[in-house]
């Protein structure tokens, strides 16, 4: 029990440290990438000191609400997971604050707001079967949905759900806002939609959706960890390599790639994923 | 911390030959890459702590010019980026024109140039900066009076049908100071809870104030 | 005791038929109305909580079975089964659809035969109250009778704003209490021909409440309800009659006492009753009907097509469930629920009628539903049984708040929804409530979810998984948009005038409290509503499907949904914040809704939800479902029944 609150406190308190600077890296290294300097590291912590520190313009009352149902709910979740909780639970919770932040930008009424909580909910539709059949694959390997029964792993998952990791990997990048799929808002300064979904938040606002932004990113990368996790001491290391590869590879992605149309996107997540996941959870099967 | 080590700019063309703009643009890319020392160009006034104006104000922006700058939250900054935007420039006399960015917002810096160039524009953001920080300090301290605290949506949901006019809802071209007034005025005025339109005939009375035309496309941007 | 319990069911079946003529009686919209419907309808809902919780309170195996000796009732029920028939010959020749008379008559002229012939087996219970039941009574007992309060009001309120429509309100408040008789018979008979007799007046029930209007629409909406409901029918019959003459059992429970691998005849009869029961749930390929019972007032969609009238399709496979377990008969069913899930959630995305969403996602729920019966498994029929109880409360709440938008607002289209939360927010947070209720995480619906999720993945299904997992990701789609669309709040808007009558608010916010309260009695229902049920379907204890911490965190989940809006009253959240307007690239014209164009001119701007019709539209996908569902259906039947021939 102990244990747990230990965990819990640890992950509210390093997860925006170790968010926010995964973001500064991300700006650094796609700069680069480009051919320039670019921002210094801490450049997000900057961002968001200055959004905390501003007025914050509001269209209406209950907005700030659901931005602020957002940020906790969120919190919750990675709570829920550092914690060692139900998987299940966690992906439950997950889509509960994300519906919380499309409800933001639906109750601002604005023409570019809508519009990014109409992309927003697709992606969500895009990714939702894939963080479901993660938390399955974990269970058909592991034999439990609890976190706390996966660290106690004989093996590391991917050996048996290779298939899975690559279907999260690809819906990670929907989830991350990055480029092939960075539809509903972007971290970069495309003009089309403004910001989509977050186009009437502002100041203080603002800054509690960058900082819950952090906890999701974190939250995930800790999922992704759960692939290479087991018993063995080792596995935690090889589990953070594994978490900065695929991140770099992500902000890869992120840099080579246009953006797709909606359409697009929903196809290929799917396909993806039928072909991937679901190939893989048959053959799980099979063999069980 | 400072909160100038993340300047978010909003750039807006006034009416200019587009020389400006191209610079405006040029300090993005790598050569100039201002993103050193954090600033974004974010196309949107809440995220917007500089306004960046280019060419000289014409009919038709001036309104537009202070609807953006009504929308971006304090603490503010406005650059006059080039001539033109700071005085008019080879237009300021042309029927259209109304004159520099000042006519329309209150300018902190303005850099000249035709066209600007980015590196006096970099300078303009740099000095822009300092004139942040001492805004956020005011700012901070009429925060505490309870100053900006006005809630617009409030007046807005007690209004009936009948309040309801086109003509005198264009409150784009007031300034933020104007525009505060009227709202005192209103909550002033709806003091007590207004009484509930008792008569239900208004209320099919009142549906062509709602969207005239109801798009299904994905569209409707303005 | 036994007694009591006999003679409160007795009340149960026959007082609703009482109500009827009372109902039918009392012509015009009165007070005298509103108030015999009410204590009549309290009186019947105190009935059946009592009848619920006294069976419910008893340990172990209930042994409620009566009636052994029912010659007067079998000959009440034949002389029923001819009424009933010639009202459908009657009306199918007025409206000149002659093919119902030959779906009627040949499910109702074998079995009249086989009774008078003597060849209906007699001497066993014909009547059995049981944990399912008493489950069951409580649903139809409190949901059903609430939706027949509000009937008494949006009734009058209808024909106010319909004066089209021939003001034949007795009749349909009449029909309405037929129908709560006869669930109540349905639920706690055990004679397969008792069910039979019960299984028709619902149809035909249906049949007449869809026709209300009596315009063409209605009227050929009404026949197919009624010829899919007779097909299915149909299938009943014969599978009574094969129960009777070939494995001379007459009784449900007999029937599931038998074990399939010693004689695989037993499969015959279960699946034409799985066949039955597909086609009242409207899974697909029948699912047409459902949707075009929309046609109707909102009382009978609410009653007849969410909350009870398709939960006896689902109710039939509960019951079967044990036999389905591991047969070709079970896969086929569950293989048709997973993918009527999925197909009416795509297609939900699509529609814009509220109504139309609302039976779309009664169809793909109700999918789901019959997948987790037909798994066989205890936890199948764990969530199917809670996801039957949250959805009948949540489902009718929304139709009920549906109709009584539109009777505020003269439209029940979602896209009018736009910002429902101004202009009348009373009705407005019931609605959020009710859609929160079917699809976000601390309620009820997605904890059932959760426990199918579990049962198909013990259960070794993957197709299901993944048709559950696809099906997931659309209804989060089709709610949230919904939802947003509510939510949205626009600037120069006012207040529409709340036309709804108390009567209706009588039936509203206890619907509403129960979404609210199921959310913490939860383990509590688990326990006492579930776990006996399935004690006695599959002899066996069940480890808690969801237990320990998980619902200590779901509780914290549901008390921060509340906390936080409660909490922002009180704390100084966002007061200091300044009011702009929304974002419109500067140029909006005072508000949300108008901005300046390029010429200087004031236009309307207004943003639709997505539907996505180009892709998932109802002319693209609803055919393709039904042809692929059928087939399935048809592989079923001749297998199973072709394979014992």
């Amino acid at each position: 029990m102990v244990m747990t609150i230990c965990k819990v406190v640890l992950y509210i308190l390093l997860a925006p440290i170790i968010g926010g600077l995964m973001e500064g890296i991300d700006r650094v290294v796609s700069a680069r990438m480009q051919g320039r300097q670019g921002p210094p590291l801490l450049q997000p912590f900057y961002d968001v000191y200055k959004l905390l520190a501003k007025q914050t313009t509001v269209v209406n009352s209950i907005q700030i609400l659901f931005v602020i149902a957002y940020t906790i709910f969120t919190i919750f979740t990675g709570a829920l997971f550092f914690g060692g909780g139900d998987m299940l639970l966690v992906f439950f919770a997950l889509s509960m604050s994300e519906v919380m932040m499309v409800l933001a930008a639906y109750s601002t009424n604005g023409p570019y707001s809508a519009m990014g909580a109409n992309r927003e909910l697709l992606q969500m539709m895009c990714y939702e079967p894939m963080i479901l059949l993660v938390a399955i694959g974990f269970y058909e390997v592991h034999g439990s949905f609890m976190v706390n029964d996966m660290l106690a792993g004989q093996a590391p998952a991917v050996f048996k759900i290779p298939g899975m990791l690559i279907g999260f990997l690809f819906i990670l990048t929907i989830k991350f806002r990055k480029s092939p799929f960075d539809m509903s808002t972007s971290h970069h300064a495309h003009q089309e939609m403004v910001k989509g979904l977050t186009s009437d938040i502002s100041g203080s606002n603002l800054g509690l959706y960058e900082i819950a932004e952090w906890y999701d990113q974190v939250l995930m990368m800790g999922i992704v960890a759960m692939f290479f996790i087991y018993n063995n001491p080792v596995s935690y290391v090889i589990a953070i390599v594994a978490c900065v590869i695929f991140y770099l590879l992500e902000t890869f992605i992120d840099n080579v790639f246009p953006r797709v149309k909606y359409m697009a996107m929903l196809v290929s997540s799917w396909v993806v994923i039928l072909v991937t996941a679901g190939t893989n959870l048959l053959i799980l099967s099979v063999i069980n | 911390m400072k909160i100038s080590k993340s300047p978010w700019v909003l750039h807006y063309d006034g009416s200019s030959c587009n020389g400006c703009d191209i610079e405006v643009l040029a300090t993005m890319t790598p050569l100039y890459d201002v993103e050193r020392f954090g600033i974004i160009n974010t196309g949107n006034p809440k995220h917007a702590d500089i306004l960046l104006l280019t060419g000289g104000i014409n009919a038709q922006t001036a309104p537009v010019v202070r609807q953006l700058y009504n929308q971006m939250p304090d603490p503010k900054v406005v650059i006059a980026c080039g001539i033109c935007s700071c005085d008019g420039g080879i237009f300021k006399d042309c029927y259209n024109i109304l004159g520099g960015s000042d006519k329309v917002v209150p300018v902190d810096v303005y850099v000249p140039g035709c066209a600007v160039r980015p590196e006096a524009l970099i300078d303009g953001v740099v000095k822009a900066l300092a004139i942040l920080e001492e805004k956020r300090v005011k700012v901070k301290e009429s925060m505490k009076q309870g100053y900006c605290t006005v809630d617009y949506s409030k007046i807005a949901v007690r209004m009936k049908a009948e309040d309801y006019d086109p003509a005198t809802q264009y409150d784009a071209v007031l300034t933020e100071e104007a525009l505060r007034e009227q709202a005192e005025e209103k909550i002033a005025a709806t003091a007590k809870p207004a009484p509930k339109p008792a008569a239900p005939a208004a209320a099919p009375a009142a549906k062509p104030a709602e969207a005239a035309e109801p798009k299904k496309d994905e569209g409707g941007n303005a | 005791m036994n007694i009591q319990i006999l003679k409160a069911v007795d009340f149960l079946i026959f007082f609703p038929f009482v109500m009827a003529v009372l109902m039918f009686c009392i012509k015009k919209a009165s007070l005298l109305r509103n108030i015999v419907a009410g204590l009549g309808g309290f009186s019947i809902m105190i009935t059946a909580i009592l009848v619920g919780t006294k069976v419910l309170g008893t340990q172990g195996v209930t042994k409620n079975t009566f009636l052994t000796e029912t010659a007067v009732y079998d000959h009440i029920i034949m002389g029923g089964e001819i009424l009933l028939m010639c009202i459908v010959v009657f009306l199918s020749i007025k409206y000149k659809k002659y093919y119902a008379i030959l779906l009627s008559m040949l499910g109702t002229l074998p079995v009249l035969w086989m009774d008078l012939t003597g060849q209906a087996l007699e001497g066993s219970a014909h009547m059995r109250v049981d944990f399912l039941s008493a489950v069951m009574i409580l649903i139809v007992g409190i949901v059903g009778i609430l939706i027949c309060i509000y009937a008494c009001g949006y009734m009058k309120d209808y024909h106010n704003h319909h004066t089209e429509v021939e003001d034949r309100s007795n009749y349909f408040l009449a029909l309405l209490f037929v129908f709560i008789g006869a669930m109540f018979g349905l639920i706690v008979s055990d004679n397969l021909g008792w069910i039979y007799f019960f299984w028709e007046i619902t149809s035909v029930c249906s049949f007449l409440l869809i026709g209300y209007t009596r315009t063409e629409e209605a009227v050929n909406n009404s026949f197919r309800a009624l010829w899919m409901n007779l097909l299915g029918g149909c299938g009943f019959a014969f599978g009574l009659m094969y129960c009777n003459m070939t494995l001379k059992v007459s009784n449900l429970s007999a029937l599931t006492q038998l074990v399939p691998r010693e004689n695989m005849l037993v499969m015959v009869p279960v699946t034409l009753f799985a066949f039955a029961a597909l086609t009242k749930s409207a899974q697909f390929p029948f699912s047409r009907w459902l949707l075009g019972a929309m046609v109707a007032p909102t009382p009978s969609s609410a009653l007849l097509h969410s909350a009870t009238m398709v939960k006896i399709g689902v109710y039939m496979l509960i019951r079967l469930s044990p036999m389905l377990a591991g047969t070709f008969t079970g896969v086929m069913i569950t293989v048709i629920g997973g993918f009527t899930f999925f197909a009416a959630s795509l297609l939900a995305i699509t529609v814009s009628d509220g109504k139309k969403v609302l039976a779309y996602s009664t169809i793909s729920n109700l999918g789901l539903i019959t997948a987790c019966a037909g798994t066989g498994t205890t936890e199948g029929v764990w969530a199917a049984t809670m996801l039957i109880l949250f959805h009948a409360v949540s489902k009718s709440l929304l139709f009920q708040t549906v109709g009584d938008i539109e009777n505020c607002m003269h439209s029940r289209d979602v896209e009018d929804m736009h910002g429902l939360i101004i202009k009348l927010p009373k009705l407005a947070f019931i609605m959020i409530i009710g859609i929160c209720g079917m699809f976000m995480a601390p309620f009820g619906m997605l904890v059932s979810k959760w426990a199918a999720l579990k049962s198909f993945v013990d259960s070794n299904s993957v197709w299901l998984v993944l048709f559950l997992v696809f099906g997931s990701g659309s209804t989060l789609f089709y709610w949230a948009k919904w939802l947003g669309k509510i939510c949205t709040v626009i600037h120069q808007s006012y207040e529409l005038e709340d036309i709804t009558p108390r009567s209706e608010m009588i039936s509203l916010f206890p619907l509403t409290t129960m979404i609210v309260v199921m959310c913490f009695a939860f383990p509590w229902m688990s326990d006492h509503m579930i776990q006996p049920i399935l004690n006695e379907a599959f002899h066996k204890n069940i480890p808690n499907v969801i237990g320990g911490s998980d619902v200590i965190i779901m509780m914290i989940m549901v008390t921060m949904i509340f906390i936080i809006p409660i909490g922002s009253r009180f704390l100084a959240i966002g007061k200091k914040s300044k009011m702009t307007m929304s974002y419109v690239a500067g140029v909006n014209a005072g508000d949300d809704r108008h901005y300046i164009d390029s010429f200087g001119k004031e236009r309307a701007l207004y943003m639709s939800n997505w539907y996505m019709t180009d892709y998932f539209g109802e002319d693209k996908l609803l055919a393709p479902s039904i042809a692929i569902s059928a087939v399935i259906v048809l592989v079923m039947l001749i297998i199973v029944i072709g394979g014992t021939i």
